[in-house]
């Protein structure tokens, strides 16, 4: 079974309390999304670091139920 | 893994300046996100290699633990991990893959 949008959401919220959590359903299925992680935590992080912390905070479920999730991380600019 | 797959794909990061493992090959790539990362590459005009994890289940399972990152395309320069097509995207389009590339001084593709 695929993952709802706010399951995702959730779960990077669980593990990333301050993380602002914006889900894009990209092809209206319920399966393919785009997420876009904001936070504080990720400043001074690598890219790749950044996107790990988001994988880990997912639970093995990148590349598995979620196969196409597009992912962007970013630390807030203000 | 076996050690003789973690060998074999560290062999092959090793001994390519910059190669993309991915599903399906260059011309025909079996996902959107190596097909993405086929075209940044071809972009940038740098000479690659590709490896097709769905021609070896070892390697395609391998290079999951290898990286610790649990999907693919991975993109590798001069030994080091550098990210999926996500990562390679957001690279892009701020310019710093193109500054990797000179910065690790890889070479161009020759052009046809």
């Amino acid at each position: 079974m695929p993952m709802q949008a706010e399951d995702i959401e959730t779960m990077i919220r669980e593990a990333i309390p301050d993380a602002e959590v914006t889900i894009t359903d990209l092809a209206g299925d319920g399966d393919h999304y785009a997420a876009h992680v904001v936070s504080e935590s990720f400043r001074g992080q690598s890219r790749v670091n950044q996107h790990k912390a988001v994988y880990a905070a997912l639970g093995g479920r990148m590349g598995g139920v979620l196969h196409a999730l597009q992912l962007t991380t970013a630390v807030p600019t203000s | 893994m076996t050690d003789a797959t973690h060998e074999r794909i560290e062999k092959t990061v090793k001994d390519n300046d910059v190669v993309l493992f991915m599903k399906g090959t260059p011309l025909f790539p079996q996902c959107g996100f190596s097909s993405r990362a086929i075209a940044i590459l071809d972009r940038l005009g740098v000479a690659y290699d590709s490896v097709d994890v769905l021609q070896d289940m070892e390697v395609r399972q391998g290079i999951k633990t290898y990286s610790d990152w649990p999907t693919i395309p991975q993109l590798y320069v001069k030994g080091e991990f550098i990210g999926g097509s996500d990562i390679m995207m957001e690279m892009f389009e701020a310019g710093e893959l193109e500054t990797l590339m000179d910065e690790k001084q890889v070479a161009k593709a020759e052009a046809e």
